[in-house]
């Protein structure tokens, strides 16, 4: 192994001389303790390395030893229910090994090398296989069947030998012979480089939503299974929870969770949840389809810059088995920010606020690994990588680089809003400033699935919040009483609209996830209020105060707490609205 | 073997170069001696083939490039803990101030201290009682949270946080519990209103205090709150104590940060403060919690005033965005006379929703309503401002009425007064009562029956 000598040490920066053989983005062992570190510039044979531990008491002459491989990570079976820190090692194996605090120079495997899977193969001795396909599988966890498949680097090859059995990860399952006569033997266990996008056949549209539950999200503000939206907002708006609501009730098959640079408590508090919490869909333990990737904001700061790349890749294997995954990075602005803090000690020459000149770029290949897609392998399965990033503009101003950047590559914008949290309306997702530019990909979806009209609905709600903006600043100037019976209808019925439909408690079980349908005829509901009156309003001897004391606007705002089994009981209190209406006229 | 060096080169504020030296590490303690034989303290913040440059903890003052030798300890920052530790009083660089003898150290621990594994925490749940019903309702205390005091100058945060530090308990369980003290640049008047008080109330034989005042080095303040946490984490993961932790003012550890940040020439951030700021804020904020299997706990509560009262300062940005939570103090109530001046708008406990499912099943639906409510008040009071009362509806003066109380009642109250959270819960349904019983949309009908007072 060839070695080189410290030179210079400035927080996670290390550079190093005598570095003539190494290569960008390798990784090295820093020093005896052999902290892990990565190549991200050189000068001739001096080599600036981050380093992803603490550097205390490291100085110049000490060593620095070369791999030659560079910055992977480790995929196989026994990724699910793991939680790891920003470069793949398992915080629970640091805890045997260090006890409560994450001490340096720990060196533990990603995957449990000893553990024993059950593999099934699924192809025979003697057939053709290409790069992708699938050569057998295993029961990872109740609901994900892991699939080991030929790594995509291989183009075409015969399948010499392959049996089933009880294998630990790095044992040989299969023997493939390529077209040039080399054979490899494929163990459940590949490497895939963290900063290469894994390979796909073809990329497609999305146009399949994503459902989350979130009336906010899935009515109003639709995300694909594919697609890429963020969740920008100042402190306190709530974009952890609602990343954690998405976690817990998207319907992705696999879920990636990617704590970068936040608190420490909530990931514990992720941690003790999930294992507790039962998927909507299946019934089985939420912890059995989700990875954690938990770099918490005092833990190395240049580990922060790999989690981001480490979760995708992981997430981008899962997609290539055919599943729907959904990732969740919160949050992006410490990546950035730790970006920022390695371009700075490089002494590079800053762009915007400090930040490197190259964070657009960086941001914006980050974004394209989500997709929709058709994965390698001859079976054509589809599968797909969804990314919700959080950002966290400085004082809430989205003008900052981080958002702008983010912003220009992501389809849905949930933006949150201070004022909302302040009144304690969650999700505080503004519906004047957010958008979704998926809503025509899915209509036809929404048209089979859920109703005719569906998005007809929704444009109508999405019509009266607007207009409810309008007239607020009417009567901010002239008072209530100067408008008409008609605009005070707009207004109750948008105050519904917000406090009946988008208003969800995601710490009560029940509300937290609303399935489509539900939806629908909760909104539904909301608006045969409107619809029916506005038939009548222009009569004489209408009072809109006779209107509000109907009994039936009261069921009407306790709707949501009809059971989605109960879809017929929605239909009978649409009919009752029409009647109590009616009579009124 | 430690060198010595008399090769200091350059001097620029708390920054000293030292040239031709050896071996020596990062982050390594250096002990500069100046030719009339006074010490100081530094570390070394960056190492470039042989040259070290060295942060001072203390004033440059009297540091020569000549005759100054720069000696370093092979080892980094350290503090030696001990119980006896409680009840004393620390300058900001942990020497005894209060004329008591030298601390013999059970442990001697790097300040630094290293990161918790989030797989190793334990979710804080256990709600403390602040008697103050604005914390104790609307943004629940609980034990390992980390929840600042965002004030500004001039308003009484120093007695908001005496308070707190008076009157936490933890219903049930008592256990061993301690209060470690750091104050970074404050004014002598304001450390001796803590020293007194802790004094004043025997508080202070639980208590150890660092104490870094506004005449003491800048640069000392960056080790002061880390000694103080240091020290915590000694009484709460060693001795099983349960530690408030309470630090002020934060906004003069980030202006000492920015000073060292332009001294190094540094490529400044957002208001020339380093783009470091959020993870240095971080190593210190995150050391508050539980870890597994052990019985102590660290609470935190750090002051920091925000400069012209502006919450997007990047001081109290980047802390709320690693703390969880904030209380906001509010020039406008504290102008009103009220007492203490709890901005409940802006203020939030992330951890409160665990919280507020053991205090008493109808916390979580009155914790919704105040907020609702009192939002809804003040929305009124504005729009009463242009149209003037008479525009207003029934319902609407009922919520400017609601509003009003609310600030009377409920955020205000005496600075010795310890409500309990059943009063403070009673306080809000009392305040309901001035609503109609329909707006009350977001407590459980069962419990309006329950516990609205009838008329």
């Amino acid at each position: 192994m060839s070695q080189g000598t410290i030179t210079k040490v400035s927080g996670p920066l290390v550079k190093a001389s005598g570095m003539k053989s190494a290569k960008m983005y390798e990784v090295v062992r820093v020093s005896e303790e052999k902290l892990m570190g990565e190549i991200i510039e050189l000068d001739g044979d001096e080599a600036s390395i981050q380093v992803y531990e603490d550097t205390t008491g490291l100085g110049p002459g000490e060593p620095v030893y070369l791999t030659g491989q560079t910055m992977s990570v480790e995929l196989g079976p026994g990724l699910l229910e793991s939680i790891y820190d920003g470069i793949q090692r398992p915080l629970a194996l640091i805890e045997r090994e260090a006890g409560a605090y994450i001490t340096r120079g720990i060196d533990v495997p990603a995957l449990d090398y000893e553990k024993k899977w059950e593999f099934k193969p699924t192809v025979t001795n003697g057939q053709k296989v290409i790069g992708g396909d699938v050569l057998g599988e295993v029961e990872e966890t109740t609901l994900i069947s892991h699939k080991v498949m030929v790594p995509p680097t291989i183009q075409e090859a015969t399948v010499e030998e392959i049996k089933g059995g009880s294998f630990n990860v790095k044992e040989t399952v299969a023997v493939l012979k390529d077209s040039n006569g080399k054979t490899h033997e494929i163990a459940m266990m590949q490497k895939w480089s963290i900063r290469n996008p894994r390979p796909v056949q073809d990329k497609k549209i999305p146009n399949e939503p994503l459902i989350t539950g979130s009336r906010s999200i899935d009515t109003m503000f639709p995300m694909v299974k594919g697609g890429a939206g963020c969740i920008p907002g100042p402190f306190g708006a709530g974009k952890t929870v609602t990343q954690q609501s998405l976690a817990k009730f998207a319907d992705a098959q696999v879920i990636v969770y990617i704590g970068c640079g936040e608190r420490g408590n909530e990931m514990t508090d992720v941690l003790m949840e999930f294992p507790e919490l039962k998927d909507p869909r299946t019934g089985e333990p939420l912890m059995k389809r989700t990875i954690m990737i938990a770099n918490t904001s005092n833990m190395p700061v240049a580990a922060r810059e790999a989690s981001v790349y480490t979760g995708i890749t992981i997430a981008e294997y899962y997609r290539d088995m055919g599943y729907h995954v959904a990732l969740m990075a919160d949050s992006t602005s410490r990546w950035a920010e730790a970006m920022r803090e390695m371009s700075g000690r490089l002494e590079e020459m800053p762009g915007e606020e400090g930040y490197p000149a190259y964070l657009g770029s960086k941001t914006a290949q980050f974004y394209e690994r989500a997709g929709y897609v058709e994965c390698m392998g001859s079976d054509e399965r589809k599968g797909s990588v969804s990314v919700i990033g959080a950002v966290s503009p400085p004082g809430g101003d989205l003008s900052e680089p981080v958002t702008q950047n983010t912003l220009r590559v992501t389809k849905v914008f949930w933006g949150l809003d201070a004022k909302l949290a302040y009144k304690r309306h969650f999700p505080a997702i503004n519906w004047l400033n957010s958008y979704s530019l998926y809503v025509d990909n899915i209509r036809d979806y929404w048209k089979k699935e859920v109703a005719e009209d569906y998005a007809d609905v929704r444009s109508q709600a999405a019509d009266l919040l607007q207009q409810e903006a309008k007239l607020e600043e009417i009567v901010r100037l002239v008072g209530m009483d100067a408008l008409s019976p008609k605009e005070r209808l707009i207004l109750e019925t948008a105050k519904s609209i917000r406090e009946d439909f988008l208003f969800q408690n995601a710490f009560d079980y029940v509300d937290a996830f609303t399935p489509l349908k539900k939806q629908y005829w909760v909104l539904r509901c909301i608006l045969s209020i409107y619809n029916e009156a506005l038939k009548i309003v222009d009569k004489e001897g209408f009072e809109i105060e006779k209107l509000l004391q109907l009994p039936v606007l009261q069921k009407v705002a306790k709707c949501k707490d009809i059971m989605p089994e109960e879809l017929h009981k929605f239909e009978a209190l649409e009919n009752e609205v029409k009647q109590e209406i009616g009579n009124l006229a | 073997m430690q060198k010595e060096y008399k090769t200091l080169t350059e001097i620029a504020g708390p920054l000293v170069l030292v040239e031709g030296v050896e071996g020596v590490k990062y982050e390594e303690l250096v002990e500069i001696t100046t030719e009339e034989g006074s010490r100081r303290m530094g570390k070394v913040l960056e190492i470039n083939k042989d040259k070290a440059l060295v942060q001072m903890f203390e004033s440059p003052q009297g540091i020569a490039t000549e005759g100054t030798k720069a000696k370093f300890l092979g080892r980094p920052l350290e503090i030696g803990v001990s119980e006896d530790m409680l009840g004393r009083i620390f300058s900001g660089n942990g020497d005894p101030i209060d004329g008591g003898a030298e601390i013999i150290p059970d442990q001697k621990i790097n300040i630094n201290g290293a990161p918790i594994n989030p797989y190793s925490r334990d979710y804080p749940a256990d709600f403390i009682q602040t008697g103050i019903s604005t914390i104790d309702c609307l943004n629940t205390l609980v034990r390992g949270q980390k929840l600042p005091v965002f004030s500004g100058s001039g308003l009484p945060h120093s007695r908001v946080a005496a308070q707190i530090a008076r009157q936490a308990k933890v219903q049930g369980g008592e256990g061993d519990f301690a209060v470690v003290f750091g104050a970074m640049g404050v004014t002598f008047e304001e450390a001796e209103y803590f020293t007194n008080e802790f004094k004043k109330t025997g508080a202070i034989n639980r208590s150890v205090l660092f104490i870094n005042t506004a005449a003491d080095p800048v640069v000392e303040r960056i080790a002061t709150p880390r000694m103080a946490l240091t020290t915590a984490e000694y009484l709460a993961f060693e001795k099983g104590m349960h530690v408030l932790v309470i630090l002020t003012d934060l906004t003069n550890y980030c202006e000492a940060l920015r000073e060292v940040s332009a001294a190094r020439k540094e490529v400044p951030g957002r208001r020339g403060y380093p783009g470091y700021l959020y993870t240095d804020l971080a190593t210190i904020y995150e050391r508050a919690g539980r870890v597994k299997g052990k019985k102590g706990s660290i609470t935190q509560i750090p002051i920091l005033t925000m400069p012209e009262d502006d919450i997007t300062h990047p001081i109290p940005d980047l802390t709320g965005y690693i703390t969880e939570g904030q209380i906001v103090l509010g020039r406008d109530l504290h102008q009103k006379g009220l007492y203490p001046p709890v901005n409940v708008l802006p203020s939030l406990s992330r951890l409160s929703p665990t919280a507020r499912k053991v205090t008493r099943e109808d916390h979580e639906g009155v914790f919704g309503q105040m907020y609702a409510s009192f939002a809804r008040g003040l929305e009124v009071r504005d729009l009463a401002i242009i149209l003037g009362e008479s525009a207003l509806s029934e319902t609407d003066l009922q919520y400017l009425q609601f509003a009003n109380d609310f600030e009377q009642k409920f955020i205000n109250q005496g600075e010795n007064e310890d409500r309990d959270i059943q009063e403070t819960l009673s306080i809000s349904w009392d305040l309901m009562t001035l609503l109609p019983k329909h707006e009350l949309k977001r407590v459980k009908e069962e419990y309006v029956e329950k516990y609205l007072p009838k008329k």
